[in-house]
């Protein structure tokens, strides 16, 4: 049983990154503008948040490690709206291509975060180390509830629960509220929206901002609880939410499955010979590695007659245009 | 020579086009000054004088400026073309690695090859291998009109996932945690040219690779100017629907587009592990930087493959300058941010190309604007 505990905790903790980040997705794109930047603002989240960590531990200053975190969590989605304005303008008022400036993002963040590392760290390297306050090894009453409580409320972060809250707010934001509305409709239909006096560009800078936020924040929750110290790259994670973001085909509910799929995949590529189980398959961990991206691509030949893609993600938006 | 009297010689280089792209530098250098004043104000100027003319400094420099331009000129022509047809291939790093895989594979593994046969084998295994990747994306896009920039991205990871695998399993150097050294005559020969770019008794990795690359630009510049193929995939870059119209197969196109493309990439996988340079593939779950660097290389050179034979001098240029910048405490993390300030700005250049052009025309008063594109 101990081994399904580990298991889930394990998954957790990649799948809540990848959650948070593919729902960012999620609101860029269903505002009309696809954002492949996720993986670069991920990064700078990531090092905004941790830098900050490091800095107040560094100073001495006692302080709770569970507050510590909230404004680290802050500190990253500040820094997240930050860059993606940087992409939300060139795709929406320059009317840039949405690709190639995403990509000039991706290109940026880790060369920055290297640069910027070694200038303020003392020992000259680009490692940004921190210590871990803030696990939890078992939440009070709630880490009693047999299974349930050894498997999400026993070796945790705080960043768990925020993934299921954010879940749930970008769900009823989604499809409750007249925001939501407007801005599926600008990723839909622009000119329609735009006829019913919505403003696109608002709209979609609205898209892209909270898309930072949502990538700022995930790229900050999968250092956390996975490592010691941030290192200028969040491996991926960012195209890998991407791919959670088509399998999920732009709904939350189904991103939510398709992030723990991937992340159980995660885990157990990183744990694949200590699961007894998987032992006696013995699939190179290169195999679990490749599988969502594998299983990305089939399912991108299946749906893309019928995708259920936001129609106009990835077109600027032009007034002049019938 | 009609072409130049038609659109006159600055129209022909796409002169507005490029002013666009050196707009687009001169904001990514202004970028980087800034970058160094702020990190340490009192070496920034030399740290900058470094990056910006240390690749000119000496004849070893030089030969590094073609070694690192090399595998970025091959993909910068893999974007390009596919560029040309209209897709954004951004899984040149996919094609590049496994193309590099498949070449080292031939280069420790054939000795059975004598001489330059091995070479030419091994660089043949790098474009096929390319060319069967770049499939992928192609006939996705083809006949399940699956976006190319997705389906690319997927491929960059299962190339890299996959070719560490391969490694592991075929060529592995456990003491380095790489691939093993290729057979010496895997190699592109050097043609001397080490011996011409040299420090004193200090020779520079240039090799016969450089040729190869601005031999396959040539050979780019060939099929799409001179050749019916390269006259329907551009037809299909600019209008699918009238490409369609007019008898074009625009699948076809966009499959025989990503192959050629492919095969581009593969073999700047193998021009850089076949430089005879001691590079072997590290096992790292790192995209290669290569492949990206194709992009800002095709963008700067608006597609153009003579003109991506001189924007990849410059990045690799860069390169060499953000090397040598070292000596200051510069990281040379700089190159990568000025090259991707400079990537962010051309995505504006078709509207500083538009305000370049009007400028253009006010000053003609005609209207009729000569410009190229």
């Amino acid at each position: 049983m101990s081994t399904v505990y580990f298991l889930v905790q394990q998954t957790m903790f990649f799948s809540i990154p990848l959650l948070i980040v593919a729902l960012g997705g999620m609101f860029s794109e269903r505002g009309g503008v696809v954002n492949i930047a996720l993986e670069g603002i991920m990064v700078f989240g990531a090092f905004a948040g941790i830098v900050m960590i490091d800095a107040v531990q560094s100073a001495g200053i006692a302080i709770n490690g569970q507050l510590l975190l909230l404004l680290a969590i802050l500190t990253a989605a500040a820094t997240g709206v930050l860059v993606s304005l940087a992409h939300a303008y060139a795709s929406i008022h320059m009317k840039a291509d949405q690709v190639i400036s995403g990509t000039a993002i991706n290109m940026l963040a880790p060369a920055f975060a290297i640069f910027v590392g070694r200038v303020i760290n003392t020992r000259g390297t680009q490692q940004v180390r921190f210590e871990d306050w803030f696990h939890l090894e078992k939440v009070p009453v709630l880490g009693s509830i047999p299974v349930l409580g050894d498997m999400l409320f026993t070796n945790a972060y705080i960043t768990t629960y925020l993934g299921f809250f954010i879940l749930i707010a970008a769900w009823a934001l989604l499809y409750k509220t007249k925001f939501g509305l407007r801005l599926r409709a600008c990723g839909d239909h622009p000119q329609a929206a735009d006829s019913a006096g919505i403003s696109v560009y608002k709209m979609r800078y609205a898209g892209v901002m909270l898309s930072g936020v949502l990538a700022g924040i995930g790229g900050l929750v999968f250092v956390i609880p996975t490592s010691r110290e941030f290192n200028a790259t969040v491996s991926g994670y960012g195209f890998l939410a991407l791919a959670v973001l088509i399998f999920g085909q732009w709904k939350p509910l189904r991103i939510l499955a398709a992030a723990f799929f991937f992340g159980l995949l995660k885990a157990v590529a990183a744990g694949s010979s200590g699961l007894p189980l998987l032992k006696d398959i013995a699939l190179p961990s290169y195999f679990y590695k490749m599988m969502p991206f594998i299983m990305t691509l089939i399912v991108l030949a299946f749906t893309s007659r019928k995708s259920q893609a936001p129609r106009a993600a990835g077109i600027p938006y032009d007034k002049g245009v019938r | 020579m009609n072409e130049i009297k038609q659109r006159g010689l600055w129209g022909l280089l796409g002169f507005s086009s490029a002013l666009s792209s050196f707009a687009a530098i001169a904001v990514g250098l202004l970028f980087g000054f800034f970058l160094l004043l702020i990190a340490n104000a009192t070496d920034a100027a030399a740290g900058f004088r470094t990056l910006i003319t240390s690749g000119f400094s000496d004849l070893k420099s030089m030969g590094q400026v073609l070694y690192f331009a090399t595998p970025i000129i091959m993909t910068g022509l893999s974007v390009g073309f596919a560029g040309k047809t209209g897709l954004f291939n951004i899984g040149a790093t996919g094609q590049f690695t496994v193309g590099a895989y498949c070449a080292v594979f031939v280069g420790v593994r054939f000795s059975f090859l004598p001489g330059l046969t091995l070479c030419l084998a091994a660089l043949l295994a790098a474009m096929l291998a390319g060319a069967i990747w770049g499939s992928i994306p192609g006939l996705l896009k083809a006949w399940l009109n699956v976006n190319e920039v997705i389906s690319c991205i997927m491929m960059n990871y299962i190339g890299m996932y996959l070719v560490n695998y391969l490694v592991i399993q075929t060529i592995y150097n456990h003491r380095h945690n790489a691939s093993m050294n290729v057979l010496s005559n895997a190699n592109v020969p050097r043609l001397g040219l080490d011996r011409i770019f040299r420090d004193g008794n200090i020779v520079s990795s240039a090799n016969g690779g450089i040729f190869i690359a601005i031999l396959a630009a040539i050979a780019m510049y060939v099929i799409l100017e001179k050749t019916t193929l390269g006259y329907e995939l551009k037809a299909c870059g600019l209008n699918k629907n009238a490409a369609q119209y007019a008898g074009i197969s625009a699948k076809r196109g966009i499959v025989t587009a990503m192959v050629i493309s492919g095969a581009l990439a593969g073999l700047g996988g193998a021009l850089l592990y076949l430089s005879g340079a001691g590079k072997n593939i590290d096992v790292v779950d790192v995209l290669a930087q290569e492949g990206f660097n194709g992009i800002p290389v095709a963008l700067l050179a608006l597609n153009n493959p003579i003109g991506i034979i001189f924007s990849g001098l410059f990045i690799g240029y860069m390169t060499v300058g953000g090397f040598n910048m070292q000596l200051y405490n510069f990281s040379p993390q700089v190159v990568n941010m000025i090259v991707a300030v400079i990537i962010y700005f051309s995505a504006f250049a078709l509207l500083v190309k538009g305000f370049i052009q009007k400028l253009g025309q006010r000053e003609k008063q005609s209207g009729k604007e000569a410009g190229g594109e």
